[in-house]
């Protein structure tokens, strides 16, 4: 019996057809209803469950009663209880939150849950609390805002990647946008953290006498090629990310996933600083950052702690991306958004991305200003 | 006399349906050690008619392998059967293995191969002037196709001849001084073997993206290019089909910081008297001959490569190369060689075959094959574009092949692109991904070449157009593919696990079969 | 006329496949390709033979210009005899032309290597082997960077006397990562030790087990390059603690075709670590969805992902699958008898030749597996004397050295012949 927990946000999706640009809060889903949105996260999470138990018919859904899971779960779902019961057509990040905590306490193998980048971080509190005792999770896409590695890129395929689920988990980032200021046009991706979800591998890609063998990049390779470059007495800060994290790993030290980070000589030199310690250990310091969510933004998401008086002083910056990450851009620049346009200016042009071991591409910078001034 | 007995189906014999209704060979062949016969040989050997020679203990093998023990019919029955399990050019419509350029091989060129069986790669060149002469047209064609002015046919295959061209690049930078050299610049769609093969040689690899056209960025490699670069590794048309209109700049651009320009011209099918190498002012550059110049594909190789090399590079070619000295054919090393890339002279029976191809087509019939090879490939993708689900990204005309995308279908159905593959393989045809990691979404990547005729390609997009229907409507069904293969779904998942792994049959005992009933 | 091997260069087809597609002529699919990159005039080539007959008797005439011997040639490429079940079904289309199918519709294929490795690991009792590289060269390029990558060392002690062509191949193939050092000296800085036996000179090595206790004394590998059509006889590398075999198959069902014949191997113990430095493909068991269907595929693939595996890392592609099928052919048709029987013929017939040879042969009291180096005053003279009478009569080392080869296929009276006239031209 292979027992999967599911959690849907029923309201999650609300805002994108009418064009409210996120569910986030009871006020913009009223008003998304009252525009005539109709739920779809319902039948989004009902297409996965169908996928999951075709597939792995050994499958037993666990879930919560109503449109927070039972009304997606197929025909005789595991019923656990929850109180307070949700209202019909309305949720909050609380009830999210709690049927969370209530099914890893059913003791569900993996968690599914539908929604968008909201969701997936009322998951990542929910998580957090459990500690040791979190069930691995998956998103089901169903928000408006789909930017986080924790979800599969359809429900037909989160309902093949649980059916697949063996026990192997990889980490997977949670980034969110300010809603408020995505209304507004202006995209802001920041990190929240990391969720453990199934590493989903195609048992048949790539199995090809034809193709050669270069290695997929791995962020580890990263991480080695940033340290193999590091130089005797240059500092170095850290920006958040898996990857930066990665970098802390590499050199033995507890460097923060969320926080800025500096490291000098293999020593941790301060962890977690805030811009005003930053701008203490700026001069002549090279600047490590990560690609933050899926529009390609190095600066000014998540870590405004690097800001235009700290960068006016450092003395180097370094990109990390691997060639997937810069692939899915198309062909659209990275993205800086320190605060001060000429900050943004002077970073531009094409920049080393270091990509993999003794790997790396040159790809272009550009001011966000510049890119989304429509 | 006959007894009709009972009629059950009526003349004429109705039309076949719209698809074939295809099976592959499913003989359930045992491994072949499960066919030993304890005592049954396959072949008898000559007795010595000497004394025998016995060994010390130690050196000599103390105990008989545990080889499977065969007569011969049952050897030859075995290995044809499972030849008959497998899906050649010969037998199916093989589009669907884009950048491998799947052409027909022809029959006549196999013929050869008795002709040069007994020759010994060490036999004085007054013995070989057949054979040497075969080496050194090949090479003059080559070099006429390319533009270069000498080529290297040692290589056994495209990778290795891209190896071998590294070995020029480093060897030619030492010999100047420029050993400090220590960058490779290739871009996202050149064949992944550039990179692999540079790093291999301690090289680090830059890679230029495309750009939002497709087209790798010209801006990235001005940024990228310094007095560290020793050498640009680009394949052009690239695997996207896509023909780098700037690639005269790219060189230049390379050129003028001291570095060479290398050109992967795995996927030269399409242009083929159309553009040559050295017109664009590449040093180096290379040819698959079991690709362009339709030498088979052997289960994976044999195979062979050629290196072609501008003026200033033909001292560092391997050795030996085949000159003509008072008419009569001599091996010769260059002065400043990089040396030998592999025993002998090269992969013989494959110059043989592509030597014959080229001289079954001449100069009108290789422009005849560019042509043919491009009108199939836009003629199959403006049938595939029908097909709702499928696109290919960058809306421009292709050389020869085109990365596609079933991004919408997989996003609508969950269906992925390798699954896809493996239910075309249920119409008996093959298909292919992409080289790893997949820049566009979902890839799948096809190359029509010259060999196939407009009936192949139609049916073949039927095939794809009735999978991505199937997947709308039925993705489970697509999913659970093959139906019609000499075996059902393969769980891949003990290959992984070292407990389980069985690489060999003796592994596959010791870790599964011994101590159970 | 339309050419045969192009169908869709018939004026009408063409001509409707261009309606279909909008286009007015090839030239628009050309449009990226500046005029400045184009070439403006027909490319100068021979004429060609379209008909197939014409370029069969083309082809014949340039066949006729080789000239036979009776040829006592190696140094890595042997005239063994190739079984005509070899050339059956190596010959077969459908091996022939395959190449990169799934393990589903090409099943065959995998198979057939499955069980090549297999009968290998038997042969080297060694329960991993690789599907083809390009040839015992490249095999052992690899070996050695794989013991280098395993130890994280950069050097590799070569104990044996080795050909010129292998070791020009290594120097190059090692650079930057590995650093070749000739002699019996190891330290603790050395990656592996690395033997052939038979060695250039057909010398069969009895010191295995003392290198391989000398390696592993140091944390290093022994590395053994062999021949395999040599182990029905002899003990096979692991038996005396090599830890990465490798070696060429030709002589295991290829002709000698110039030269194209060679394939690889290498091979180790099922030992996760080593496993994971293999660059090269392992095809293994997997089970079906049905009772008693054995399916394959690739073992442990994602072993090229391993952040360790990025430095000095080898590509993978189109190497010599096919004759790794033929090698796995002649081993079943050979089976454990044949293999010993082709051994004790070679060993008996090249000590016939070396004491026939008498005092010109070098290191006579050695035991010598087909070949055997001797001494003369004029390598080339001789050997073009001996051509003058039919007799390609060995490889010329140097000057005054000559490798002799003799295999199953020399008969006792070849082997007199070719002693009689190098007496009379001396």
């Amino acid at each position: 019996m292979f027992r999967v927990g599911l959690v849907v946000n029923p309201v999650a999706g609300l805002g994108g057809a009418v064009g409210l640009k996120g569910s986030d809060g009871a006020e913009v889903q009223r008003e998304a209803l009252a525009r005539g949105a109709v739920p779809r996260a319902g039948d989004r999470a009902a297409q996965a469950v169908r996928t999951l138990l075709a597939r792995r018919p050994d499958a037993r859904v666990v879930t919560v009663a109503g449109p927070m899971g039972a009304d997606s779960a197929g025909d005789t779902p595991e019923l656990v209880r929850l109180t307070p019961t949700p209202g019909p057509q309305e949720s909050s990040a609380a009830d999210t939150r709690a049927a969370v905590a209530a099914l890893a306490a059913a003791g569900v193998e993996l968690l599914l849950f539908a929604g968008g980048d909201g969701t997936a971080r009322d998951v990542l509190d929910a998580v957090r609390e459990l500690g040791d005792q979190a069930p691995p999770v998956l998103g089901i896409p169903a928000g408006v805002k789909v930017y986080s590695g924790c979800f599969a890129t359809s429900p037909a395929t989160a309902g093949f990647v649980a059916a697949g689920h063996r026990g192997d988990t990889a980490e997977a980032e949670v980034v969110d946008l300010d809603e408020e200021l995505y209304r507004r046009g202006v995209v802001t991706p920041r990190l929240y953290g990391t969720l453990r979800v199934p590493a989903a591998r195609t048992a048949l890609s790539g199995r090809k006498a034809g193709s050669s063998g270069t290695a997929p990049a791995t962020v580890e390779g990263i991480a080695r090629e940033v340290v193999a470059r590091m130089k005797p007495d240059i500092r170095y800060i850290l920006g958040p990310g898996a990857t930066t994290l990665a970098v802390g790993r590499e050199l033995g030290l507890a460097t923060t996933l969320l926080g800025v980070d500096v490291v000098q000589d293999g020593v941790l030199v301060a962890a977690d600083v805030t811009e005003a310690e930053l701008a203490g250990f700026a001069e002549g310091a090279v600047v490590v950052l990560s690609v933050i969510g899926g529009q390609g933004f190095v600066l000014g998401r998540g870590n405004q702690q690097i800001s235009p008086r700290v960068l006016a002083g450092t003395g180097g910056l370094i990109v990390l991306a691997t060639q997937q990450k810069l692939a899915a851009l198309n062909g659209r620049p990275l993205l800086a958004d320190s605060g001060d346009p000429d900050t943004d200016r002077r970073l531009s042009g094409h920049v080393q991305v270091i990509t993999g071991h003794h790997e790396s591409a040159f790809y272009r910078i550009s001011p966000a200003s510049e890119e989304y001034s429509e | 006399m006959s007894s009709a007995g009972e009629s059950f189906a009526e003349l004429p014999v109705k039309p076949k349906p719209a698809l074939r209704r295809f099976h592959q060979a499913r003989w359930d062949e045992p491994i072949i050690f499960e066919l030993t016969n304890p005592g049954a040989r396959g072949i008898a050997v000559p007795r010595p008619g000497a004394p025998k020679v016995e060994l010390p203990q130690g050196v000599g093998r103390a105990t008989p392998p545990k080889l499977p023990e065969m007569s011969q019919l049952h050897v030859l029955r075995h290995y044809l059967r499972l030849s008959q399990e497998n899906l050649g050019v010969d037998f199916n419509i093989d589009v669907g293995q884009g950048t491998c350029t799947m052409k027909y091989s022809p029959k006549i060129n196999d013929t050869f191969m008795a002709d040069i069986a007994d020759l010994h790669p060490s036999q004085h060149e007054d013995t070989v002037q057949g054979v040497l002469e075969i080496y050194a047209q090949l090479e003059k064609m080559l070099a006429e196709i390319s533009g270069m002015s000498r080529v290297s046919l040692q290589p056994g295959s495209g990778s290795a001849a891209i190896y071998a061209n590294i070995a020029m690049i480093r060897a030619y930078h030492e010999a100047n001084g420029d050993g400090h050299r220590d960058q490779v610049i290739t871009t996202m769609f050149s064949h992944p073997s550039n990179a692999a093969c540079a790093k291999t040689a301690g090289y680090e690899v830059i890679t230029l993206m495309p750009d939002a056209e497709g087209y790798p960025d010209i801006e990235a490699l001005r940024a990228a290019v310094g007095p560290r670069t020793a050498a640009l590794m680009i394949t052009n048309p690239e695997d996207t089909g896509i023909f780098n209109p700037r690639i005269q700049e790219f060189v230049d651009l390379v050129h003028e910081v001291g570095g060479l320009a290398c050109y992967d011209q795995a996927n030269a099918n399409g242009i083929l008297g159309i553009t040559r190498a050295a017109d664009a002012g590449f040093d180096l550059g290379h040819f698959n001959l079991h690709k362009t110049f339709s030498t088979p594909h052997a289960c994976g190789g044999p195979a062979a490569g050629a290196c072609g090399v501008s003026e200033k590079l033909v001292p560092f070619l391997p050795g030996p190369v085949v000159d003509q000295v008072d008419g009569k054919y001599v091996l010769r090393t260059p002065e400043k060689s990089v040396g030998k890339i592999r025993p002998g002279l090269g992969v013989t029976p494959n110059i043989v075959r592509a030597y014959a191809w080229i001289m079954s087509m001449g100069a009108e019939g290789l422009r005849e094959v560019a042509e043919i090879a491009v009108l199939n490939n836009n003629y199959l993708m403006h049938k595939i574009l029908q097909i709702p689900g499928a696109s290919a990204p960058w809306d421009k005309r292709r050389v020869e092949q085109v990365r596609y995308s079933w991004q919408e279908l997989s996003e609508e159905t969950g269906v992925h692109s390798e699954e896809i593959g493996v239910r075309a393989a249920d119409f008996g045809v093959h298909y292919w991904t992409s080289h790893h990691p997949y820049v566009v979404p979902e890839p799948f990547t096809l190359e029509p070449t010259e060999s196939y005729s407009k009936q192949d390609l139609d049916e073949y997009a039927a095939i794809l157009a009735h999978i991505a229907e199937e997947a709308r409507k039925d993705p489970e069904f697509v999913k659970g593919a093959p139906y019609n293969q000499t075996v059902h779904k393969i769980d891949m998942t003990p290959l992984d696990d070292p407990k389980q792994w069985a690489p060999t049959w003796r592994a596959y005992v010791r870790k599964h079969l011994s101590g159970k009933a | 006329m339309t050419h045969p091997y192009i169908p869709n260069a018939e004026p009408g087809v063409r001509a409707e496949m261009l309606a279909a597609i909008g286009a007015s002529s090839v030239e628009e699919f050309y449009a990226d390709i500046p005029a400045s990159l184009r070439l403006q005039r027909p490319l100068d080539l021979p004429a060609p033979f379209v008909a197939e007959y014409e370029l069969k008797r083309h082809m014949k005439g340039l066949f006729d210009r080789n000239v036979d011997g009776l040829s006592f040639l190696g140094h890595g490429t042997y005239p063994h005899y190739v079984p005509a079940v070899c050339d059956e079904v190596n010959q077969r289309s459908e091996f022939l032309t395959a190449y990169a199918g799934e393990p589903y519709e090409d099943h065959g294929r995998f198979q057939a290597l499955f069980e090549y490795v297999s009968m290998m690991g038997e042969l080297l009792e060694m329960d991993v082997v690789n599907v083809p590289t390009y040839d015992g060269f490249q095999a052992s390029g690899t070996a050695i960077r794989m013991a280098a990558r395993y130890t994280k060392r950069a050097k590799v002690l070569i104990a044996s006397p080795i050909s010129a062509d292998k070791l020009s191949k290594l120097a190059d193939f090692l650079t930057p990562d590995v650093e070749i050092v000739h002699g019996t000296e190891i330290d603790d800085t050395f990656a592996a030790i690395y033997l052939e036996t038979p060695d250039v000179h057909g010398v069969v090595a009895t010191n295995g087990r003392e290198l391989a206790e000398a390696a592993h004394a140091h944390g290093a590998l022994l590395v053994v390059s062999t021949d395999p059509i040599s182990l029905g006889v002899l003990a096979p590398p692991a038996s005396y603690g090599a830890d990465i075999v490798c070696g060429d198959i030709q002589s295991l069902g290829m002709h000698q075709a110039y030269g194209g014949g060679h394939a690889g191997f290498i091979a180790t113990q099922d030992h996760e670590p080593l496993v994971a430095e293999f660059p090269s493909r392992l095809f293994g068991i997997a089970p079906t969805a049905v009772d008693g269907e054995y399916g394959f595929g690739d073992v442990f693939y994602d072993r090229t992902s391993f952040a360790l595996r990025e430095e000095g890392k080898e590509w993978v592609g189109t190497a010599a699958a096919l004759w790794g099928i033929t090698a796995g052919v002649y081993l079943a048709l050979m089976g454990p008898e044949g293999m010993r029987e082709v051994g004790e013929t070679i060993l008996a017939r090249t000590r016939y030749a070396m004491d026939a040879l008498g005092d010109l042969v070098q290191d006579a009291e050695a035991i010598h597996f087909r070949e055997f180096a001797i001494s003369v005053r004029d390598s080339h003279g001789l050997l073009a004397t001996l051509r003058e009478q039919g007799i390609f009569g060995g490889v010329p080392l140097d000057d005054r050295t000559v490798l002799v080869c003799v295999t199953e296929r020399h008969t006792i009276a070849e082997i007199d012949r070719l002693a009689a006239a190098v007496k009379e031209a001396l």
